[in-house]
C-alpha cells in the first residue's frame, strides 16, 4: 500500500476512533458503565464536552505549526477531521444547554443568548464553527474558492471567542482557561512570526 | 451533645436504604473505572463520610421542609469549600485527612461572655434539632439537606452580645498545612462572612454539628458550620473558629473577591441577576438512580422562590431595604 492509501485506510479510520473516545466515555458516564456524572451530570456533560472542543480546536490549530517544524506533510490530511471534531464536541456543549440545561425554555435561552455576554461570545463561537463544518467538504472548497481560505480562517477568531467565553464563565479560579489561552497565544503568535518571516507566502495553511 | 464510638453502627443503620445502595453502586462504578482509558476524572475509591459517628438526642423542628432530601452522595461529594480546592469534589477529596478535634471557638467583640471555648462547651447546653433545609447556591443549583445542629440566636444568646454589637462576624480557619487550598490565592483569608444581629437572631439560621443524623463530614464544613437558608450557599460558613460581635458590617470573602457581582445580603432573590447569569430559575442536584439519558432530560431546572421559600420568616427584616441595591 502507497503513503496515501495507508492514511486514508488505516490511519484515519484509526484516529477516529480516537477522537469519538470522549464521547464514548460520556455516554458510558450517562449509563453508569464506565463511571458516572456525579451529582450535577448536566452540567458534568456540558463541561467536558465544551473541554473537549477547546482541546481539539487547539489540536487543529497545532497541526500547521507542528507540520512545518517537522516537515511531516502528511499531517495535513488529518486537519479537516480534527476541526470536524472540533465541532462535533462543541455542538455537543451547545445541545447539552439547549436541550438538557435550558429544556429548550424559549425564553430563557433568547434572554441568555442576548444579556449575559459570555454566552452570546459562546454562542458566536459556535455560529463561526457551524459555518466552517458546512462548507468543509471538497465540494464547498472548489465552489468557494480563494474564499474558501478567507472563511476558514475565522477559525482563529472561534478559538479566541472559546477561550473567552470559558474565561467569562468561570466564578473565581482562571486557571484552567488559562492554560487553553496560553496554548491559543502560541499558536497565535507563531504564525505571525511566521507570516513575517516569509512575507511572500499568503498563509501557512497551504 | 453525646457521640456514640462508630464502630458499632452498621453503614445501613446511619442511612436510608437508598442511599446506602448508592453508595455501593458509586463503590462499584468506581472499582469499573479504575480499569478503563480515561481516569483524569474518575472518583477514588473512597468513600465520603463514611463510618460517622451517630447523633444522639436529635428532635425533629417545625422549620423542616418535607421536600425529598438529596442523597448521601450529592451532599458530601458535591461542595463549595475553595479551603479544600476549587472543583465541586476537591473537598471529599482533599478533606479527608483534615482533623476536625479537638476544636475551639474565639468569641471576641462587643459582648459579655468573650474569650476561647471548647466546641463541646458550646453546644453542650442545647438541644440537637434536625432542620431539613433547602439550600440554594449563587451558580443556580439546589439541594435539600437534613441538616443536624443548634439555633443561632440560643447560641447568640448564651454569648450575651452589647447593645452596640449589629453584626456577628465568622471566621473559618485559616492553615495551609490542613486546608491546601489556602495555598492558592483562589480567596483572601481566612473566609470571613456575617450577619446582622437581627438575621442571626431569627429562627431559622442554625450553626451545624451533622447532616443525616451523622457528625459533620470534613468536605460539609467540620466540626461546625453556618447555615443560613434564605441566603445563597457561601453565606453558610464552614469551619468556624472565631466570632466577633462588632459595631460595623465586615467585608466578606466574596464581596472582596468580586464586589459587582457578590453582596453583604445575598438574598436568594430570582429578580437580581447575577452580573453574568439569570437568577430567576435553579437546577436541583440529584444523580437519579440508574441513569439514562431519560433522567437526564427530567433534569429541567426549576423556579427559583425568592427568599428560597422562607419569605414567611424572613422577609420582614428587609422592611424599607433597596433588595436590588442590596443584593
Amino acid at each position: 500500500m502507497d503513503n496515501l492509501r495507508q492514511i486514508r485506510f488505516i490511519w484515519k479510520p484509526v484516529v477516529f476512533l480516537v477522537c469519538l473516545i470522549p464521547a464514548f466515555h460520556a455516554a458510558g458516564d450517562v449509563y453508569g458503565i464506565t463511571g458516572d456524572l456525579g451529582a450535577n451530570p448536566v452540567e458534568n456533560l456540558q463541561d467536558r464536552f465544551g473541554n473537549w472542543g477547546l482541546r481539539f480546536l487547539i489540536i487543529t490549530l497545532a497541526i500547521s505549526p507542528f507540520r512545518l517544524r517537522s516537515g511531516w506533510n502528511w499531517l495535513a490530511r488529518f486537519r479537516r477531521m480534527l476541526g470536524l471534531f472540533a465541532f462535533f464536541y462543541v455542538l455537543m456543549h451547545f445541545l447539552t444547554w439547549l436541550l438538557l440545561d435550558q429544556g429548550l425554555y424559549l425564553s430563557a435561552i433568547i434572554e441568555d443568548i442576548a444579556k449575559r455576554p459570555f454566552i452570546t461570545i459562546g454562542f458566536a463561537a459556535f455560529v463561526i464553527l457551524l459555518s466552517l463544518a458546512v462548507t468543509s467538504t471538497a465540494g464547498m472548497r472548489r465552489r468557494l474558492g480563494r474564499r474558501w481560505q478567507k472563511l476558514h480562517n475565522w477559525i482563529y477568531v472561534a478559538a479566541i471567542l472559546g477561550v473567552w467565553h470559558y474565561w467569562w464563565q468561570v466564578k473565581l479560579d482562571v486557571s484552567d482557561p488559562a492554560i487553553y489561552a496560553s496554548a491559543l497565544a502560541v499558536l497565535l503568535l507563531y504564525r505571525i512570526w511566521y507570516r513575517y518571516k516569509n512575507p511572500r507566502k499568503k498563509s501557512l495553511a497551504k | 451533645m453525646l457521640i456514640k464510638k462508630p464502630a458499632d453502627i452498621r453503614p445501613s443503620e446511619i442511612t436510608t436504604k437508598d442511599n446506602y445502595l448508592n453508595r455501593r453502586k458509586f463503590m462499584q462504578a468506581a472499582a469499573l473505572a479504575g480499569g478503563s482509558l480515561v481516569t483524569a476524572d474518575v472518583l477514588p475509591a473512597v468513600i465520603p463520610g463514611e463510618r460517622r459517628a451517630k447523633l444522639e438526642g436529635v428532635i425533629a423542628s417545625e422549620y423542616s421542609t418535607d421536600e425529598k432530601p438529596n442523597s448521601f452522595m450529592d451532599v458530601t461529594t458535591y461542595n463549595n469549600y475553595y479551603e479544600f480546592g476549587v472543583r465541586k469534589e476537591d473537598p471529599y477529596r482533599n478533606s479527608q485527612d483534615f482533623e476536625p478535634t479537638p476544636w475551639s471557638v474565639e468569641v471576641t467583640g462587643n459582648a459579655e461572655n468573650t474569650g476561647t471555648f471548647a466546641l463541646e462547651d458550646i453546644v453542650k447546653p442545647h438541644t440537637l434539632e434536625e432542620r431539613i433545609y433547602r439550600l440554594r447556591c449563587v451558580e443556580a443549583w439546589s439541594m435539600v439537606i437534613p441538616w443536624v445542629g443548634i439555633p443561632l440566636a440560643s447560641i447568640v444568646k448564651q454569648f450575651k452580645p452589647l447593645s452596640s454589637a449589629k453584626y456577628v462576624v465568622f471566621e473559618t480557619l485559616h492553615d495551609t498545612e490542613r486546608m491546601p487550598g489556602q495555598k492558592s490565592r483562589s480567596l483572601r483569608w481566612p473566609y470571613v462572612e456575617g450577619l446582622t444581629i437581627a438575621e442571626a437572631t431569627n429562627p431559622l439560621p442554625i450553626l451545624a454539628v451533622g447532616v443525616y443524623g451523622e457528625v459533620l463530614p470534613n468536605q460539609n464544613g467540620a466540626p461546625l458550620r453556618l447555615i443560613v437558608p434564605w441566603k445563597y450557599g457561601f453565606k453558610s460558613i464552614k469551619g468556624i473558629v472565631k466570632i466577633h460581635f462588632s459595631e460595623r458590617q465586615p467585608r466578606t470573602s466574596w464581596e472582596l473577591a468580586a464586589p459587582h457581582e457578590y453582596g453583604f445580603y445575598a438574598n436568594v432573590n430570582p429578580e437580581v441577576s447575577h452580573p453574568r447569569w439569570s437568577q430567576a430559575r435553579e437546577r436541583r442536584i440529584g444523580s437519579e438512580e440508574g441513569g439514562g439519558l431519560k433522567s437526564l432530560f427530567s433534569a429541567a431546572k426549576q423556579p427559583t422562590v425568592m427568599f428560597n421559600g422562607y419569605g414567611d420568616h424572613v422577609a420582614h427584616l428587609y422592611d424599607g431595604l433597596n433588595l436590588r441595591k442590596n443584593f
